[in-house]
């Protein structure tokens, strides 16, 4: 039988490629100064000088969303690569180890998980403040749990099998048996999780700076700070905010069909927790 | 009974442990309450005093404790910003947010469940493969762009209804109802497109069982199958992501309120963490949390009456 | 009288299942085991499966800890062959990895020495240098065992356990390890446990047969004592079975 192509992962692969080189692109060199102002070009709509038109100070809408959503996707590496990598380390630890500590490990975790990660977000921020840094820690630690509790099961699985046992009697290290022996194995999932992590921390990134409590304008354009812009210009110059959701969606939608191709269905919060305990 | 009681105790044990959590989180804050409450005015005899009477001079336990007796007598504190008691502030604002997301949820319940059987019913159809495309790209937009969205369109050029105009329960019962339609349909859209592709392959999954198919060779018509087997196992997992999903709601209005310009909780909330009025802030989180945490509760109890198969120690 | 590999004294051990909350259940699974292996000797320990034959091997091994009795190893770094090849070499890693992953956490080698045993032992096993950059999946089951075989060996133990290293196996793959076992101990100067639910394979293989059930050694001798005048009933009925 032939394998019918994985037309998700491929659609999603071309759409983040193609907005990657945007945004990279974008770290070099955007056709207008983003933040250059021009009192003349106030709202004008997308045209062959400004593909996109230019919002209300007349700056290029085109430049503003691809430094937008430089900012977007940066601050989304950073927070999935402290999840990612502190999920990791401790699911790794608490699968691989099991008992007492790995039970109060996951009670925590599904304490966390079953709260939104915008809605913890905002708690968090609202002690410490808003910008750019403490949005990448809040959302990086915010998203150790949901690694946590992948990487946790894949391991608690991988324990049990006879290679790991194997290992074992050769006098392979532990720390070795994890990293070297296990890791490996558990990588497709781990790279959906991430694909899914992107989906997520891009959305709250988002959600946060349209919130006002995100990247403030000070320091960069954000997609979702041009969104609560735009909506006072919404009837005069609907462009700038179509822009900049639809980079926002068109972002999203890249992770989502990557992690969904990657074909691994574990849901990001605590749905399946039911399911383990019924019995064939 | 005894897995009911059961489970409500580790819920009020679990409300405990949030209620420390949220107040010792706040006690960590940098700055001194008396002398946002104070302003320009505050001398150290003004500020020594009022913290004497607030009683910020106590120890931390004595404090919680304190505010944990408040809460549960109904007095939240007073807020900063607008000085008054934040029960009073707070208490309209919960039944807006709360008819917006029971709105929201209701739509979710009413959107979904039928499209999901229907996809389900003609699974690997052309119409099912569209609707699959479709569900894929709204699953991708944000509920605030979706609000935005329904703004331009239904609000400035079709004028259905007027953005930032909101009608007050009191004035109009229907005029309320009516402005909280599109930020409720905001929230619903890529929610429901959520449950439709659960309910959808947790269907697909159970039709291909092995009873099924038994059921089929006995006679019965795919929609008896579908109804009387099929539903019943397939609406398992589904309760469960609905429990999540009713949370996202709550969450996600938060932030539609804003697009809408919604005076409920959500709005004031932000409003408060950018004014730092963090009695406000407290309260509304613990609220909040409450509120979260019994709608796990109540899912997780409610699956006992939906599948035969769990069994409780 | 040869010196032992193994000696295993009043050994019972229990598989604990956690509840919630501290509930657990204890569940004894061997029952007061007594026996040694001696040079050069093939064990052969035969049971139906759930019999505790494979708490037996993992807590001879140190992978399962919860036993009162002694365990006397006077060999170093005893070695095992697992039933399923496929679930004991790590799917991410290729052959020659797998192989030399033993002499890597051995840590005597360099990097030169450790290739060139890794590629003799391919050999030894009946295993071209081409299947050193492949990966478990890409082999077949009797090649896959061959490779397991390599695994065990490479560290130049001198006592195996195998555990039903044959059943996973096509019958004509079967005899081919079987043969492949039976040289390899002369060669290594090997002692082996060897584990089966098939009396076929025990008979056939084995010096000393021991019958266990239910936790319990019911029946030992050689194979010719225990398989013509078993004295259990239990040993009879199985025998009897076998030779259908």
């Amino acid at each position: 039988m032939r394998k019918r192509p994985n037309y998700n992962l491929i659609f999603g692969c071309s759409l983040t490629a193609i907005t990657v080189s945007a945004i990279i692109l974008g770290f070099f060199w955007t056709p207008f100064d983003p933040d250059a102002m021009s009192p003349a070009e106030k709202s004008i709509g997308p045209c062959l000088e400004h593909l996109l038109g230019t919002d209300n100070f007349g700056r290029d809408i085109l430049s503003r969303v691809m430094e937008g959503a430089g900012t977007t996707l940066s601050i989304a590496f950073f927070a999935v690569s402290i999840g990612a990598t502190f999920g990791t380390i401790i699911g790794g630890l608490t699968g691989y180890l099991g008992g007492v500590v790995d039970e109060i490990v996951m009670r925590i975790n599904d304490a966390v998980t079953a709260f939104p990660s915008v809605l913890l977000a905002l708690v968090v921020v609202s002690i410490t403040g808003t910008g750019r840094t403490i949005i990448i820690f809040v959302l990086g630690i915010l998203f150790i749990p949901s690694f946590a509790r992948v990487v946790r099961s894949e391991f608690a699985k991988q324990r049990q099998m006879d290679y790991v046992r194997n290992a074992r009697l050769m006098g392979v290290r532990h720390t070795r048996i994890m990293f070297v022996h296990i890791l490996p194995n558990i990588a497709p999932v781990l790279l959906s999780s991430v694909a899914i992590g992107f989906n997520n921390a891009v959305l709250a990134e988002a959600s946060m700076s349209y919130l006002n409590l995100g990247v403030q304008p000070t320091e960069s354009a954000s997609l979702g700070r041009m969104l609560l812009d735009s909506q006072s210009y919404l009837f005069s110059a609907p462009w700038q905010a179509l822009s900049a959701g639809c980079a926002i969606s068109i972002l999203i939608l890249g992770f989502a069909l990557i992690s969904e191709g990657l074909g691994y269905r574990q849901m990001w919060r605590p749905t399946s927790k039911r399911r383990r305990k019924v019995s064939a | 009974m005894k897995y009911i009681l059961k489970k409500i105790g580790i819920f009020l044990l679990t409300l405990l442990g949030i209620s420390v959590l949220v107040f010792f989180a706040f006690q960590v804050i940098p700055g001194d309450p008396t002398t946002r409450m104070l302003g320009t005015t505050a001398t150290p005899e003004k500020i020594a005093a009022l913290r004497e009477q607030l009683g910020l001079n106590d120890p931390a336990i004595i404090r919680y404790f304190r505010w944990l007796t408040d809460f549960l007598k109904g007095d939240f504190g007073t807020s900063y910003s607008y000085n008054m008691p934040v029960s009073k502030l707070i208490s309209g604002k919960i039944a807006i947010t709360a008819a917006l997301s029971g709105m929201s949820f209701a739509m979710v319940l009413v959107m979904s469940i039928p499209i999901g059987i229907l996809r389900a019913r003609f699974a690997h159809s052309i119409p099912d493969r569209i609707s699959m495309i479709f569900n894929q790209l709204i699953m991708s937009v944000p509920p605030f762009f979706i609000g935005i969205i329904f703004t331009y369109v239904f609000g400035l050029v079709l004028k259905l209804f007027t953005p930032g105009d909101f009608i007050p329960h009191s004035e109009s019962a229907s005029g309320f109802w009516g402005y909280l339609v599109f930020p409720a349909l905001a929230i619903a859209l890529p929610k429901s497109a959520m449950v439709v592709k659960l309910l959808r392959s947790s269907m697909v999954r159970e039709m291909s069982e092995d009873y099924v198919r038994t059921a089929y060779s006995r006679g019965n018509s795919r929609w008896q199958v579908l109804r009387r087997h099929v539903m019943r196992n397939a609406i398992i997992p589904v309760v469960t992501f609905l429990a999540v999903t009713l949370v996202d709601i709550i969450a996600g209005s938060i932030i539609i309120e804003q697009v809408f310009a919604i005076p409920g909780i959500g709005r004031l909330l932000l409003s408060s963490i950018i004014g730092r009025d963090l009695p406000v802030v407290q309260t509304i989180i613990t609220i909040i949390s409450i509120a979260v945490i019994s709608v796990n509760y109540i899912a997780d109890i409610s699956y006992k009456y939906i599948d035969p198969r769990i069994r409780f120690r | 009288m040869p010196d032992n590999v193994l000696e295993v004294k009043n050994l019972n051990a229990n598989y604990i299942t956690h509840g919630f909350l501290g509930k657990s259940t204890i569940k004894q699974v061997l029952f007061d085991i007594n026996f040694n292996v001696s040079q050069g000797e093939i064990l052969g320990l035969v049971g139906e499966s759930g019999c505790g034959k494979s708490t037996l091997s993992k807590t001879i091994l140190g992978l399962h800890t919860d036993y009162t009795g002694e365990i006397i190893h006077y060999t170093q770094r005893p070695q095992m062959v697992f039933q399923d090849p496929k679930g004991s070499l790590n799917p991410a890693k290729t052959i020659e990895w797998i192989v030399e992953e033993p002499l890597r956490a051995y840590g005597k080698y360099g990097k030169e020495e450790r290739k060139e045993r890794v590629m003799e032992m391919l050999k030894r096993v009946g295993l071209g240098h081409e299947y050193a950059d492949r990966k478990p999946r890409e082999l077949s089951g009797g090649q896959r065992q061959r490779v397991g075989i390599a695994v065990a060996l490479i560290q130049r133990p001198k006592f195996i356990i195998a555990d039903e290293p044959v059943s996973a196996l096509d019958v004509t793959i079967q005899a081919q390890i079987l043969e492949l076992l039976l040289e390899l101990r002369h060669e290594f100067d090997l002692s082996y446990l060897f584990i089966s639910h098939d009396l076929n394979v025990i008979r056939q293989m084995s010096d000393r047969v021991i019958i266990m059930h239910e936790g319990h050694f019911i029946e030992r001798g050689t194979p010719e004592e225990v398989f013509n005048s078993p004295k259990t009933e239990y040993s009879k009925k199985l025998i009897a079975a076998s030779l259908i």
